[in-house]
């Protein structure tokens, strides 16, 4: 199961190369958003587009993902203490919330399409399936790490080890970030419409 | 590890490292090798750099070869198009139409724009990004950089294999019965998005954007590894000033493929979408057949930025490698410190910011505002400062230096003319206004062959021939690699030079052929002698293939860790360097890497100390 090398251990690194990398890949899904927001935004100054009220639903799936993040960073301060139980529960927790946030994410779309905005009515309302598409796609990623984290909460005895710390903050931190990528994307939506 | 400190063989390099070097108790953890226990962990699914650099470096061979046959196809229905390709019926099957009553056979129009765009996906994408940046910084960023391998060799393996997946999907699209994609490796829509747009638009842009979206995937999968080893694996004292050109090339390389390459991802999203979902990002007004299409209020232009948002970073993907690669060469052949050793690394940062914000340049015809223009125009034309910094820190390299002829600096050499003839013609193009009467010619085709396309090849050459014997332990052979330089060197500036003097007339490119057209009638025997010398051109590259596979088995053998003299970590590797590269200890870095010709000795490795009252190089 080890398969980074063992030279990472010469203690040079104020940052483990495994985090760094996540960062990296952070840091290229930021460009992709950048290029689709700023995409949506040339095609915007351009006309023909149509206008119309965001369903309130993405406003609280914002608040769900938020209350998510903020669950397994909780849960994360639990695992550091040792303290079991708020462990397992919050990250059950954060788990659940990210699932909700998909399937709301779904009801969504649905209500778009309600008030009339199909996926190829305008590319106002294109724009908005695309991004929060690929963006659920991210969540849907997260999820699946934190579907990991919480077999090994409930499976593993609870111990404190450097492999599951490094785990956990890797979960850690891409959550944060889809969640922050969806804060971005809700405002941008929000402010461009 | 065995102490091997009292053996009276031990050289002096590796007394250094057993001295000198760090201890991370590699051997201890990787008893036995499990990583490589048979021959599938060994040279299929490996995840050791050096074996994955091997099969980015035999893919991309295959691949070159691919595109490069096709170019001769398509080169033939230009320089000979009354004559008969019957010939080639065999191999292009329908794709060759033979008259019934003259038996003249000639290349479809559709085939040949699918030639056309596969050459060109081809050679940038899987030759010139995956077989170059791919094979020298999976085998060189942990050698040079003292490191037992990437940060995650497993990221690293996956790399390689979307690669060859996105390889394995470009390569059936060849086999479509509507053809490959060929609406040119640009892909703009409406070609890339309209099934019934061309025969190549049908199935073959599917395959087209599912292989290219792997291989987003392999690039974004080494990139991160790539850098993560820069900045976190280095050994002891291997400070980033420290660190060969190579290995700067290589770092930058990656962080403009990480940035960059997202952003066409996000292109091609948006461009499924239009195609398999009926949205209108790209498309707008189109009537076919006097039927208006239901996509309304989309912008073709957009997707330009998108594309070229990756694409102009993408061309400096393909040359800073090679001009990393070439730095080294021509430092080692002519046993001088490279010249302007920070100039070098300053001028390769400039150009990569510099590449962020100059992709409108390829689109000033496709009507972008010409005040904004302005600014593109003068960003390009920056470029040319830190370009001309690294041409005068190479030429200035090779002053009075103690020259060794050998294949790889031939090539270096050569790399340095490439670059001075291609890129001076890159002054002309990035003028908004010349561009009028030049875009779309085969000026433009003649400036980015020889900049990027030949100048490219020239340092992947130099590198296969500099750094072959750390990659199988034998030489290629000499005489051999000198013939395929000079019938390189000569054969592209024939090719090429002749396509300046028909572009300035304003022949277009991608056309498919001219006898329409009188004013070019003149041309066409200029044509055939670019066809020619393609041919054989192309011929003297089989000589580089044959010598690579021969010298693997049948090369002259390497008796010394050090054959070339260099000063660089991966020559203190034993000659066949296995998992983790060093049998004990990691070397630590003592010095700067040009320490060539310094007092009265010829080269200083890197792991050697300071002597008393010696400076390290680094400072200028």
């Amino acid at each position: 199961m080890e398969m980074t090398l063992d030279n990472t251990t010469v203690g040079r690194n104020r940052i483990h190369p495994k985090k760094f990398a996540l960062l990296l890949a952070c840091a290229s899904i930021v460009m992709m958003f950048a290029g689709l927001t700023s995409a949506y935004m040339v095609r915007h100054a351009a006309g023909n587009w149509l206008e119309f009220q965001l369903p309130i639903l993405f406003g609280i799936n914002t608040v769900i993902i938020l209350g998510s993040s903020l669950a397994l960073h909780a849960a994360y301060r639990g695992f550091m203490r040792g303290q079991e139980k708020p462990y397992k529960g919050l990250l059950l927790a954060a788990f659940g919330l990210g699932m909700a946030f998909l399937v709301m994410q779904y009801v969504g779309w649905l209500k778009l399409q309600e008030i009339g905005v199909e996926l190829n009515t305008n590319p106002s309302g294109s724009f908005v399936y695309v991004i929060s598409g690929i963006h659920a796609a991210h969540v849907l990623g997260g999820v699946a790490a934190l579907a990991v984290a919480v077999m090994h909460a409930f499976t593993l005895p609870f111990k404190k080890t450097a492999v599951r710390k490094l785990r956990f903050e890797l979960t850690l931190i891409y959550w944060h970030f889809v969640d922050l990528l969806w804060v971005y994307l809700y405002i941008f939506f929000v402010t461009q419409h | 590890m065995a102490n091997v400190a009292i053996d009276p063989t031990v050289t002096h390099e590796e007394k250094l490292i057993e001295d000198l070097g760090y201890d991370d108790h590699f051997h201890d953890h990787h008893h036995g090798d499990k990583y490589q226990s048979n021959f599938i962990t060994t040279y299929i699914f490996s995840q050791d750099h050096k074996i994955i650099a091997k099969q980015f470096l035999i893919t991309g061979m295959i691949w070159a070869i691919i595109g490069g046959l096709m170019s001769l196809v398509f080169r033939l229905q230009l320089g000979f198009p009354e004559e008969s390709l019957a010939w080639l019926k065999p191999f292009l099957g329908k794709w060759i139409v033979v008259n019934p009553e003259t038996g003249m056979g000639s290349l479809s129009p559709d085939f040949y724009y699918a030639l056309v765009t596969m050459h060109g996906t081809i050679i940038v994408f899987f030759v010139l990004t995956a077989g170059l940046s791919g094979t020298f910084s999976n085998l060189l960023i942990p050698l040079q950089v003292g490191a037992r391998d990437m940060a995650s060799p497993l990221l690293n393996m996956m790399s390689y294999w979307f690669f060859f997946m996105a390889s394995v999907v470009m390569f059936f699209s060849l086999f479509l019965s509507t053809g490959p994609f060929s609406g040119g490796w640009t892909a703009y829509p409406p070609l890339s998005i309209l099934p019934q747009a061309s025969s190549g638009s049908a199935s073959g842009m599917t395959f087209w954007l599912i292989s290219l979206v792997f291989f987003v995937v392999s690039v974004l999968l080494g990139g991160i590894n790539y850098i993560t080893t820069v900045l976190n694996l280095r050994t002891k004292g291997m400070n980033m000033w420290r660190m060969p050109l190579t290995i700067w090339a290589f770092f930058i390389t990656a962080v403009i493929g990480l940035l960059s390459f997202p952003v066409l991802a996000s292109g091609f999203f948006l461009v499924m979408f239009d195609r398999s979902l009926g949205t209108s990002f790209f498309l707008s007004d189109i009537f076919i057949g006097g039927k208006a299409l239901e996509h309304v209020g989309g912008s073709p232009v957009l997707y330009q930025h998108l594309f070229w948002f990756l694409g102009h970073p993408e061309v400096y993907i393909i040359i800073l490698p090679a001009m990393g690669i070439v730095s080294e060469v021509l430092a080692v052949h002519s046993r001088k410190p490279i010249f302007g050793y920070k100039a070098m690394v300053f001028s390769m940062l400039a150009i990569a910011f510099l590449s962020f914000i100059v992709w409108a340049h390829h689109m000033f015809m496709s009507g972008v505002n010409p005040f904004i223009s302005n600014f593109f125009v003068i960003f390009t034309l920056i470029i040319a400062v830190p370009s001309a910094v690294k041409v005068f820190n190479w030429i200035s390299t090779l002053y009075r230096g103690n020259i060794r002829f050998t294949a790889a600096s031939l090539f270096a050499i050569g790399f340095v003319s490439m670059f001075i003839s291609g890129g001076l013609t890159g002054i002309f193009l990035g003028n908004s206004a010349i561009d009028i009467q030049m875009h779309d010619t085969y000026f433009v085709v003649a400036h980015f062959h020889i900049v990027m396309g030949v100048a490219a090849f020239f340092g992947m050459f130099a590198g296969v021939y500099h750094w072959f014997p750390k990659m199988y332990g034998r030489f290629m052979n000499e005489a051999l690699g000198k013939i395929h330089f000079w019938g390189t060197m000569i054969g592209a500036y024939l090719i090429f030079w002749p396509m300046h003097y028909v572009g300035i007339a304003g022949v277009p490119r991608r056309y498919y052929r001219f006898d329409t057209f009188q004013a070019f009638s003149h041309f066409d025997e200029l044509n055939q002698f670019i066809t020619i010398a393609a041919i054989v051109t192309f011929a003297f590259q089989l000589l580089l293939v044959i010598n690579f596979f021969y010298s693997i088995w049948y090369g002259k053998k390497v008796m010394d860790k050090n054959p070339w003299g260099a000063t660089t970590l991966e020559w203190t590797t034993p000659i066949k360097p296995g998992h983790g590269n060093w049998p004990g200890k990691i070397p630590t870095v003592q010095r700067w890497a040009y320490d060539y010709s310094k007092g009265d000795r010829d080269f200083i490795s890197q792991i050697e100390p300071l002597a008393e009252g010696e400076k390290d190089e680094v400072s200028h």
